[in-house]
């Protein structure tokens, strides 16, 4: 009888009803496409922010300084892991509790071999290459000492690093920027450390991979999507051309590569190789004096099968705080309760962590600069949005106030009939409650589609592709229907309950 | 027989109005009773405080021997639900129910919705057959008829019906009024307010209210139609303060109450003249 009695009152009246269905419609419609924008503009501008650099460099153990740093005695560490790591474990990167925050990853080997000079004829463009087969190069043109802008983010401390790692320590030896640096200097400062003129930095990675996870998921890895910003000309390379590869703009300028020519490299380990330049990039860093393979490739010229020296891994996370920096120094230092709640929020402490656990005899190292750059931005970006979705449902709700109000008095004889007849306060409010809900649910429903159309054309105005509104929306979108169809009915109700039925029946 | 209702010195004060000034009335069990008056006079306002949808000011109402004033409103909303049926001169039908929805949604707020229960009552106020109709679709006897229906569904010992036939024609007057007939006879405690005097003349007592006071209290013959009901002489004690005349009336008198009078003939053209 109830609902009977709902429903009646919900088809027979329907003009009003229409009317607070259609107010609250335009308020959820409106909240939904701001906060579907806003999870989305979370990765948005994360992506966007993305193209400074990843957010976690993973190191063996056995390479970095981890030994040195955390008081290890030099023999443990050592013996505890290997300078390596394993290929086919890289995957676990993806299956730890943030696996959904790691929006990419790409495991690196590098090594140094011997250019030998183009190959004639191979290559389309051969013939385009005025200047021949074996180019000149030399010392003065290629190996010029710049500072590397890129590498240097860790600053005075990674030179110091390096310096205590030993002047012309070889490449796969300190952690990322340590080592880069050493290699630099092994590329520029040691002329007796390279077996000729010719010599090279060839780095293997997965250019685009998919990975299948034990769980049969498949998920996407690889160098391409972290370094957006890459200009790369030529069709670019591929994982499953084995002997393409990407030419930094440096050493291709030195080199005399173009987009489609074939050389020769030699190592001292794998013997001769033949590569095509599938593309010739230019990343503003010290990539660009190196070439870029895939990575069977470079292990086979390494002699290393299997394994990778380091992995970038690029993760979305939530800004740091004081749990996070406490956790970050020492994890043993926190409550468990304090742990709990740590490795449950996606600081890029508790990624770190995480990834160390799937992936033991790692060292993950936190580059810090690009989150913390992150995490303010988007937080702002974030409060405005939710600020101003608080105040579109907060009008909605004064809106849903007049109409149910409105409601109320128009219905007062027959809410104070209801009550002469003997239904208690709290009987007529569930019926006037159930009513106002019932239509708010279904203008909610409406305003929920109309938002993703909202969303759809934000996402296409503002960053020129659509926005995926998440399917969190739905349930945040429900209890804020809810949430409005309770605020604006409070006056109504407090009216209700005042209504005296001898008052209302009074002979009017 | 007891006293179903005790009312002593009530009033109700609405700032420098008295809507009702002392007054004091027993009604016993069974009793037919009819409230004259003029408009302003105080009617609805007792009958409001009878049926328990408002307080008095000051003094004492007693339904059943259990006092009103000691409850808090949800126990006066339970008795309002269990004892008592309000028949209303504008009906108070909800509008978007159709008559026999109106009778469940009382039924609803009883007990338990009865859909066979609710066509009996709608037949036997012979709208068998219009159960299906809105309240617009209805005549004003028959909305009349659907709102006694709907104040019969939970049994009530008091019916308080509020210038029942106020907006109705003679043909729907009489229609009303053979329904109360049967209900009294079947032992139900009737107020009516009424300002006609025929319909007054249905009830075995009436009483005039002026300026919130009780001028006039008498007790007449037996309903017409109101067979089984040995109608007895209530007032044939004036000095008793209280007289509890074994089965019907009972008559208040008050010594000294001001411009209290003793009718114990009723006589409509006597009513009519105060009216
Ligand atoms: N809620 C109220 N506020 C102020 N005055 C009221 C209220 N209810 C009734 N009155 C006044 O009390 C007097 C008695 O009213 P009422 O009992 O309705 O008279 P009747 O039903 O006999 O016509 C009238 O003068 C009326 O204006
Ligand atoms: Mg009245």
């Amino acid at each position: 009888m109830f609902l009977k009695m709902v429903f009646k009152a919900l088809t027979r009246r329907k003009g009003k009803h229409l009317m607070i269905a259609f107010t609250v419609a335009l308020g959820v419609s409106l909240a939904t496409a701001m906060l579907g924008v806003m999870f989305d503009v979370g990765d948005k501008v994360n992506q966007e922010l993305k193209s400074y650099g990843a957010n976690l460099n993973v190191v063996p153990r056995g390479s970095s300084l981890v030994g040195e740093k955390y008081g290890f005695a030099e023999g443990e560490s050592d013996a505890a892991s290997s300078n390596y790591i394993k290929e086919d474990e890289l995957y676990k990167i993806k299956m730890i509790f943030w696996a959904y925050n790691i929006v990419g990853f790409a495991p690196y080997l590098k090594t140094e071999v011997e250019f030998l000079g183009k190959t004639a004829g191979v290559a389309e463009s051969a013939g385009a290459s005025p200047s021949g087969e074996f180019p000149e190069f030399s010392a003065a043109d290629g190996r010029i000492l710049r500072p590397r802008s890129g590498l240097g983010r860790e600053g005075s401390e990674d030179a110091e690093r390096a310096e205590r790692a030993g002047h012309g320590e070889r490449a796969g030896h300190g952690d990322r920027a340590g080592r880069a640096e050493s290699a630099a200097s092994g590329l520029s400062g040691e002329p007796g450390a390279f077996p000729g003129e010719g010599g090279v930095v060839l780095t293997g990675t997965w250019f685009n991979k998919t990975l299948k996870l034990p769980t049969g998921e498949e998920v996407e890895a690889g160098m391409l999507p972290l370094k957006s910003w890459w200009l790369i000309e030529g069709e670019g390379a591929s994982d499953l051309d084995a002997h393409g590869a990407l030419v930094g703009r440096d050493l291709a300028e030195r080199l005399g590569i173009r987009p489609g020519d074939s050389f020769k490299i030699r190592s001292a380990k794998g013997g001769e190789f033949t590569l095509q330049a599938r593309g010739v990039f230019s990343a503003g860093a010290d990539e660009d004096d190196q070439i870029f393979c895939p990575l069977a490739l470079a292990q086979k010229a390494a002699g290393l099968p299997g394994l990778v020296e380091r992995v970038e891994v690029s993760a979305l996370t939530t800004p740091e705080n004081e749990l996070s920096r406490r956790a970050a120094k020492n994890p043993d230092s926190l409550s468990q309760l304090e742990k709990d709640t740590w490795y449950c929020t996606a600081y890029i402490s508790s990624i770190a962590y995480q990834i160390e656990e799937v992936l033991p005899g790692v060292r993950v190292k936190a580059v810090t600069r690009v989150s913390e750059s992150e995490g303010p931005i988007l937080v702002k970006t974030q409060l405005v949005i939710i600020l101003l979705t608080a105040l579109t449902l907060f009008s909605s709700a004064l809106a849903v106030s007049n109409l149910v109000t409105a409601g109320v008095m128009e219905r007062s004889a027959e809410i104070g009939l209801l009550k002469a007849l003997g239904a208690t306060d709290l009987a007529v409010s569930a019926l006037v409650l159930t009513e106002t809900l019932t239509v708010s649910l279904f203008g909610g429903f409406f305003g929920y589609l109309a938002g993703l159309g909202f969303a759809r054309f934000i996402g296409l105005s503002v960053f020129g592709e659509t926005v995926e509104v998440r399917l969190m929306v739905i349930p945040l979108s429900l209890v804020m229907v809810v949430l409005v169809v309770l605020l604006g009915s409070l006056p109504a109700l407090r009216a209700l309950l005042r209504l005296k039925p001898a008052e209302v029946l009074r002979g009017r | 027989m007891s006293n179903l209702m005790e009312i002593e010195n009530v009033s109700k004060i609405y700032g420098p109005l008295k809507a009702l000034s002392g007054v004091t009335l027993s009604v016993p069990q069974g009793q037919w009773l009819a409230v004259m008056g003029p408009s302003g006079s105080g009617k609805s306002t007792l009958m409001n405080i009878i049926g328990c949808l408002d307080t008095p000011s000051s003094g004492e109402v007693f339904l059943d021997g259990v006092r009103l004033s000691e409850l808090s409103p949800g126990e006066l909303t339970a008795i309002r639900r269990e004892a008592v049926g309000l028949i209303f001169q504008q009906f108070h039908l909800i509008s978007h129910l159709t008559a026999l929805e109106n009778v469940m949604a009382a039924q609803f707020y009883h007990s338990m919705v009865d859909e066979r229960e609710a066509s009996e009552a709608l037949e036997g106020v012979g709208l068998a057959e219009r159960a299906g109709h809105l309240p617009s679709q209805l005549s004003g006897g028959e909305q009349q008829r659907v709102c006694i229906a709907r104040a019969l569904i939970n049994h009530p010992k008091l019916i308080l019906a509020d210038e029942p036939t106020g907006n109705l024609d003679e043909l729907n007057e009489k229609l009303v009024m053979d329904i109360l007939h049967k209900l009294h006879r079947e032992g139900a405690t009737i107020v009516v307010v009424t300002h006609a005097p025929e319909v007054a003349a249905h009830a075995g007592r009436v009483i005039v209210l002026e300026h919130g006071r009780l001028v006039s209290d008498s007790v007449g013959e037996a309903p017409s139609g109101g067979a089984g009901e040995g109608e007895g002489e209530g007032a044939d004690d004036p000095k008793a303060d209280f007289s509890e005349a074994d089965g019907e009336a009972a008559v208040l008198n008050r010594p000294g109450e001001e411009g209290l009078e003793k009718n114990t003939d009723f006589s409509p053209e006597e009513i009519r003249a105060r009216s």
